[in-house]
């Protein structure tokens, strides 16, 4: 009996420990193989020129067009979807902590929409942009975007009001706040930490995502000046330099990569750098 | 003279005692969840400045009587009351009545200290600008004020913009009080409030009640027999979502009338 229990012990340890590596291993695998192919193209005129020199994306120049369309894209509908979501998670867990089975039905509906594929908001925001009669646009992409990141912010946002004490909304109502008050003033200023993370987590599925931008957003290869205009972005310009029969193009969509994924790591660790600072600091 | 117990339960026995101005007045107080009752016919005149004790085993009802009185049950919606709570006048129960400045007649002290997320200095200042006090020297004469008042000003007066976080818990739990205090409610709630402290800083609580004892009525939640023989005025004793026996803190310690109340005195020693 405890020889049997000893195996198993050492028998599911290790298969933890192989599982845990092995995701580590194709994580890391990952970024070599991005790195060793883009590494070559990987060059300053790369994130600071626009593209030049013909074929499709061009060989020449760099992809700022694409870097800055990203940036545009990803700030505005994070920025977007925060006035959006800030409201909804608060009411949630102010107006509605009553009610727990609408609360329960409204974080369900959440949860689908997070999991909803980001291509079905690309076609529905092609969709309304049919019936408006508008095209393809930097603004049409932050609209698409933002209603496809608002349902993980107003969750990550729930997450951490959840955790929130009923002892301190009840200290907020018994000094006389109303809810509004004790929304703005107490529940945001607590939870502002997480909100931090909540907001980065959005900001980084904005920027990674390709498919709701495909026919929202369009692609160019000038950078943006205004919302009308089309605008590129990082996972479009990887899409489409990588379909290049041009080498050197397929090469610099793993240098785009690079970037993408370094953007990436950037946020989040500012992400966990943001939410342990303030967490010390409150 | 206010008959203070009106129940018919078997149990319950009648006391009569002298209250000259009831500051609370509770009658045919029922509280329902879905699956019980929680507070049973609950009829009581609590008198002003005087520390009453709700006093009874866990589970009772003393802290669910205890947010019946500012209407924190609003936050729960499986609980039902009827009956009237009326507070200096106001009736509580009525959503017709501007809640907010209801609660204010009422200061709260829960089981652990939360201070607002925000300086020791905006912790008291919080509720006077709800009072729509926004004179910066009136404000700041406030906030030292009541930290005196809970002997906490000699311990912050120098980091009075750090976070309230960062005090201890007793500490927090005497800012909490403070920050009560600061919105002039004439009532204290507290609900079990030294219960996360350690014995020097809640010994720090009782006598700070005792002092205020003079211009605060104070309604304390316990289950501590010996803290409520030391600074009740009054007790009332709960079971089982009932008021089982209600009368001054001696004749109730000295001459218990119910066996219930005997065991507990008995227990509890």
């Amino acid at each position: 009996m405890t020889i049997k229990r000893k195996l198993e012990e050492n028998f599911f340890r290790g298969l933890s420990a192989i599982f845990t590596l092995l995701i580590v291993f194709v994580l890391l695998h990952i970024i070599w193989s991005i790195a060793q192919k883009g590494i070559s193209a990987l060059s300053w005129q790369m994130i600071t020129q626009e593209p030049k020199g013909g074929f499709y994306l061009g060989k020449e120049g760099g992809i700022l067009n694409a870097i800055a369309g990203s940036f545009y894209l990803a700030i505005a509908a994070t920025l977007l979807a925060f006035v959006i979501s800030l409201p909804v998670a608060l009411f949630m867990n102010i107006y509605l902590i009553k009610y727990r089975r609408l609360l329960l039905g409204i974080r369900f509906f959440l949860d689908v929409l997070w999991g909803v594929p980001s291509i079905v908001y690309g076609a529905f925001g092609f969709v309304i942009l049919i019936y408006l009669g508008l095209r393809t646009s930097l603004g049409a992409g932050i609209i698409t975007v933002a209603v496809m990141i608002a349902p993980i912010m107003i969750r990550a946002m729930d997450e951490v009001l959840k955790t929130i004490p009923i002892g301190l909304q009840e200290a907020a109502y018994s000094l006389g706040s109303t809810k509004t008050e004790t929304a703005y003033k107490v529940f945001f200023r607590q939870a502002l930490p997480g909100f931090a993370t909540a907001v980065l987590l959005a900001f980084g599925r904005g920027i990674g995502d390709s498919a709701s931008v495909l026919f929202t957003a369009g692609f160019t290869d000038y950078t943006p000046a205004k919302l009308s205009d089309p605008a590129a972005t990082l996972p479009l310009s990887i899409f489409f330099q990588l379909g290049s029969p041009v080498d050197e193009v397929q090469n610099r969509a793993y240098a785009s990569a690079i970037i993408l994924v370094f953007i990436i790591l950037a946020i989040s660790i500012s992400a966990r750098f943001l939410s342990g600072f303030s967490k010390n600091n409150q | 003279m206010v008959t203070a117990i009106s129940n018919t339960s078997p149990e319950t026995v009648t006391v009569t005692i002298p209250v000259s101005q009831p500051i609370v007045n509770i009658s045919n107080l029922h509280v329902y969840n879905k699956k019980e009752q929680i507070l049973k016919n609950i009829n009581i005149g609590i008198p002003k400045n005087k520390i009453t004790v709700l006093l009874g085993p866990s589970g009772c009802g003393k802290t669910t009587l205890l947010k019946c009185l500012n209407r924190l049950t609003d936050l729960h919606s499986d609980l039902k009351l009827s009956g009237s709570i009326t507070i200096d006048g106001d009736d509580v129960l009525n959503t017709r009545n501007d809640i907010t400045r209801i609660r204010q007649k009422m200061g709260l002290l829960l089981q652990r200290p939360y201070p607002l997320p925000m300086s020791i200095y905006d912790n008291i200042a919080y509720g006077l600008k709800l009072k729509g006090i926004t004179n910066k020297k009136i404000v700041s004469q406030k906030v030292e004020k009541h930290l005196k008042e809970v002997a906490l000003w000699d311990e912050v007066k120098g980091r009075l913009k750090s976070s309230a976080q960062s005090l201890s818990i007793g500490q927090q739990q005497r800012l909490c009080l403070a920050r009560g205090l600061a919105v002039e409610p004439e009532i204290i709630l507290a609900d079990e409030p030294t219960s996360a402290l350690d014995p020097i800083s809640s010994r720090v609580i009782e006598e700070e009640f005792l002092r205020l004892r003079n211009d605060y009525t104070i309604i304390l939640v316990t289950h501590i027999l010996r803290q409520a023989k030391r600074i009740a005025d009054y007790v009332i004793f709960m079971y089982y979502g009932e008021i089982i026996e209600y009368g001054e803190a001696a004749e109730i310690f000295d001459n218990p009338h119910t066996d219930i109340l005997k065991e507990y005195l008995k227990v509890g020693h």
